[in-house]
């Protein structure tokens, strides 16, 4: 199957392109990138029309997913997870190992990838657990994780429990160059939490989870990332702290990277209260911080502390949230707005440009979990997502491709969407809404 | 005080939050009639006849849950006390079945109490009836803040201009989050104090002062609220013991007669003696916490009517 | 808008009112007044001052609110809630004939509550009423035992009461535009 993209704006920053270029496509592979690509030059190519208001960008992928099987299918299965995430613009998913069971050995991470392939939609690479059970006690086999397909380490849901844990995980796992991901946070500190402790969580008398129970898990990863010379992913940053923390541990040379989500760079602790007071759609962990901490991540996105938007999809079932705010399940699900939120809040805000977005969302995802893709040069795969910066959407949690509506968006207006999302040469995901890609239609192969 | 409001917005009272001080001034206006009936020899008017009030208990209450019942029978309402186990609702009904399960009677109002912040505003979202928060979590307990300032009111004759000071486990009590926003709101100048650990942030925020020191706390003031330190707090580690709060927090006469001569004591109750308050400050002339309980009756009855009276509840606005 | 009774009416009215009180009741022993807020309650304070002018003796004198006790609470969704006010009857009416003022009679449900709720204070030996005026269309079976003027009126009027307390002058007015009297 051959498919030339005309007249797009390519974005790809790995090879230094952001201009008008046209893409052959042949089988999964990309065969050519030029100014002009004739038709004639491209026999049996089936040819779409995208023009410049459109951009053709190295497949988006997602490095901090929930899929949720096995064991929580009632909130989301790799199909429906996977269908959510093409939907969204992502050909890749790197998906958390707190499954039930957990993934902390082989046979859990085959079985996702043969659910993943079956699905046949996005690449989904497993990330499996650092401590058996995620307990944080003895180490996970992670060279036999890493046989079955596992790309990195994390007991997300938890933070790797102990420094020695950490430590012993950052030297085990350098053996193989691959990052520990963490999500910082000291239970000690955060005790019951369920809301950032500042104003508005005050006001509503919800427990906080203070700004320091990240920060001192920050530190002390890039400590030991230091001193072990391993390399350590710091999950979903919430705090000005912490990437003040990250900037000094680079500068010093720790092999540290991190990431923010969406919903971080967008709202703020005040929200708990207006419009709609209490949503549980607004209770996720690390909480929504205040107006300071949200500014010191766009800082980060723009200076280059913070190398990586991830979403932190996390599908509940309606019963998990349509409860009292303690009780309801933290986090929301973010693969059907990450785009829309990073063009209406970053790019169109004037933070960042097209360039660096791609950068966070596509090459350096790639290049940390070492993953194909990132990258639109002849001979890559073809995994491509085409972006509509100026569309305008308005978001329907009642629409989504997850099983899941979990999200404070519904009705937002945003501007920059998906037009069209390719993995391996196959289209698996068309708009509707956008004129040039509204006739495309699922690739068979 | 500001001219009262001609009547409450909305169905429910969930907060002091949500009111502004014309509706305020309406309530405490409406409940000096209402402390009338109290004193007649048939302490019941028809004005709520043939309405159902239901009293929905998540958590144990004697006192708030038997003024309130007092209030509803005072007013003709038919009530109804439902004490509902924590037990119970781990054991799987959620809270929103919980309740529309009870609005197949048609209830008028439930008065709700529960555990969590934020669950009466839930049911007041779900529910067709008009929710009254008697207490919510950490958050607001509403009907307690207003007859505290019922209260003072009464033998103080305004609000505005007062010095109050609270002090007592200020992180925890939604009575102090009740009372410092509608103090605040009435122009009154509020000081708090309690231990660093148990301080929320950003109360200067709200135009409270603070202090970790009773003393200037209390000095000069015209009013002085005690608030009910629980024992789980001494077992969480926010301080050492009680017997060291007591030394450093607690109101002893010593620390009352830094106040005006005039000052009153108050205290939501149930007290802890030799805890937060002294027996004989508890005991004492200046002390109007008896007052309070009686005033709790009139308030509950004005907000009972300015909430059910004036025509079906339609579903919420 | 018509003005049906002036000043000088209005106090003879209430002279008149007061020695038909004392003809009735062969004096005022045991006769005890009580106003209906709001209007009902300067009125009964003249009289009880008239009544001690022409016996020489105090007849105690209370105010009574009756909003608690209407009917038509629960009915009217739209616009302000009546506001409650102190109900002040400082001495038992056990055995006491007391004598109801209100300004205005009309469908007689104000009276039909005002009766409700004397009965819940105390068990009277006879209740009289009166009224300053009496515009007619009764939706009950009540009656004024000492009316100021008779005002045959159409339901599309209003009638509108102004006393030197509450309004600064007496007077009674026909107004013809819309309204609503309790």
């Amino acid at each position: 199957m051959k498919l030339l993209l005309k007249g797009a704006r390519v974005v790809d920053p790995a090879s230094g392109i952001d201009g008008i270029r046209d893409v052959l496509v042949d089988g999964d592979r990309i065969i050519r990138v030029d100014a002009s690509i004739p038709v004639g030059e491209a026999a049996g190519a089936r040819v779409v029309e995208l023009g410049p208001s459109l951009i053709v960008a190295p497949g988006l992928i997602d490095m901090h997913v929930h899929l949720r099987e096995p064991g929580y299918e009632h909130k989301e299965t790799v199909a429906t997870g996977t269908a959510s995430a093409v939907a969204g613009g992502f050909t890749g998913v790197a998906c958390m190992p707190n499954t039930n069971p957990v993934n902390d050995n082989a046979s859990v991470t085959r079985f996702i990838l043969k659910q993943a392939a079956a699905a046949d939609l996005a690449r989904v690479y497993p990330i499996g657990a650092v401590s058996a059970g995620s307990n944080g006690e003895q180490l996970a086999e992670i060279a036999d994780m890493r046989e079955a397909g596992c790309v990195a380490f994390s007991d997300d849901g938890r933070p790797v429990a102990t420094a020695g844990l950490m430590r012993r995980a950052l030297e085990y796992a350098g053996m193989f160059a691959m990052p520990i991901i963490d999500h910082c946070e000291d239970r000690s500190l955060a005790g019951e939490g369920v809301a950032h402790e500042g104003f508005h969580g005050a006001q509503l008398g919800l427990r906080g989870i203070p700004a320091a129970a990240e920060d001192v898990m920050v530190d002390r990863d890039i400590v030991l990332a230091h001193a072990t010379g391993g390399h350590v992913h710091l999950a979903h940053l919430s705090t000005a702290g912490s990437v003040r923390a990250v900037q000094a541990g680079k500068s010093r040379g720790a092999r540290v990277t991190c990431e923010v989500t969406p919903h971080h760079f967008t709202l703020c602790d005040e929200r708990l209260r207006a419009p709609l007071i209490y949503d549980t759609n607004l209770k996720m962990n690390p909480p929504l911080r205040s107006n300071a901490d949200r500014d010191a991540l766009l800082t980060g996105l723009r200076d280059g502390s913070i190398d990586v938007i991830a979403t932190d999809h996390a599908p509940h079932h309606a019963d998990d949230k349509r409860v009292e705010f303690d009780r309801a399940s933290f986090g929301i699900v973010g693969l059907e707005t990450a785009v829309s939120l990073s063009f209406d809040r970053l790019v169109h805000a004037g933070i960042i440009g097209v360039g660096r977005l791609i950068e966070l969302l596509s090459v350096n995802p790639a290049r940390i979990l070492k993953v194909g893709g990132g990258r639109i040069a002849a001979g890559d795969i073809a995994d491509i997502t085409i972006l509509a910066p100026d569309l305008p959407v308005t978001v329907a949690a009642a629409a989504f491709r997850s099983k899941a509506r979990n999200t404070p968006f519904d009705g937002w207006t945003l501007r920059g969407g998906v037009a069209a999302t390719i993995v391996g040469g196959r289209i698996v995901y068309a708009n509707a809404a956008v004129p040039q890609t509204a006739g495309l239609k699922r690739s068979i192969t | 005080m500001s001219e009262p409001a001609s009547r409450l917005r909305g169905k429910d009272l969930l907060g002091i939050a949500d009111l502004d001080s014309s509706e305020i001034t309406l309530i405490l206006d409406t409940a000096e009639a209402m402390k009338e009936v109290a004193s007649r020899p048939i302490k019941k008017v028809p004005t709520l006849r043939g309405k159902t009030v239901i009293n929905l208990f998540f958590e144990p209450s004697t006192r708030t849950r038997t003024s309130f019942e007092i209030a509803e029978k005072r007013l003709s309402a038919d009530t109804l006390n439902i004490a509902i186990a924590m037990s119970s609702v781990v054991k799987g009904e959620t809270l929103i079945d919980t309740a529309q399960n009870l609005e197949a009677i048609a209830p008028a109002i439930m008065v709700v109490r529960h555990a969590s912040s934020g669950a009466c505003h839930l049911l007041a979202r779900t529910c067709r009836a008009g929710i009254v928060n008697a207490g919510d979590g950490t958050h607001e307990h509403p009907t307690q803040g207003l007859l505290d300032a019922f209260t003072i009111r009464e033998r103080k004759g305004r609000i505005a201009g007062l010095k109050i000071a609270i002090v007592g486990d200020l992180l925890h009590s939604r009575v102090f989050r009740s009372n410092i926003l509608l103090l605040t709101k009435l122009g009154a100048e509020v000081w708090a104090c309690g231990p660093p650990t148990l301080t929320p942030p950003g109360l200067d925020q709200l135009g409270v002062h603070t202090t970790t020191r009773v003393e200037e706390a209390v000095d000069g003031a015209d009013a002085i609220m005690m608030l009910r330190i629980q024992l789980e707090r001494m077992q969480g580690g926010f301080f050492p013991s009680l017997r060291e709060y007591f030394t450093v927090f607690g109101m002893t006469p010593e620390r009352v007669r830094l106040a005006k001569p005039d000052a009153i004591i108050m205290h939501p109750g149930p007290m802890n003696r030799g805890v937060e308050i002294a027996s004989e400050v508890a005991d004492g002339p200046a002390s109007v916490i008896l007052d309070q309980v009686t005033n709790g009756v009139a308030v509950r009855m004005a907000v009972l009517y300015l909430l059910a009276g004036g025509g079906e509840n339609e579903a919420a606005a | 808008m018509p003005i049906v009774m002036d000043r000088d009416r209005v106090s003879r009215s209430l002279t008149r009112i007061a020695h038909e009180i004392v003809e009735r009741n062969r004096g005022v022993d045991q006769i005890a007044l009580v106003g209906v807020r709001t209007r009902g309650v300067p009125i009964a304070r003249r009289l009880a001052s008239l009544l001690q002018t022409i016996t020489g003796h105090e007849v105690p004198n209370g105010a009574l609110d009756i909003t608690l006790y209407r009917d038509d609470l629960m009915r009217n969704a739209v616009g302000p809630q009546p506001i409650v006010r102190r109900t002040e009857i400082p001495f038992s009416i056990d055995d006491r004939h007391i004598v109801l003022v209100d300004d205005v009679l009309f469908t007689g449900r104000t009276i039909r509550a005002a009766l409700d709720a004397l009965i819940d204070f105390g068990r009277p030996r006879t209740i009289q009423l009166v009224v300053l005026v009496d515009r007619g269309h009764r939706e009950l079976p009540i009656k004024a035992d000492y009316v100021g003027k008779n005002l045959p009126t159409s339901l599309a009027e209003t009638i509108r009461v102004r006393l030197e307390e509450t309004d600064g002058t007496d007077e009674v007015i026909i107004d013809r535009t819309e309204g609503d009297q309790a």
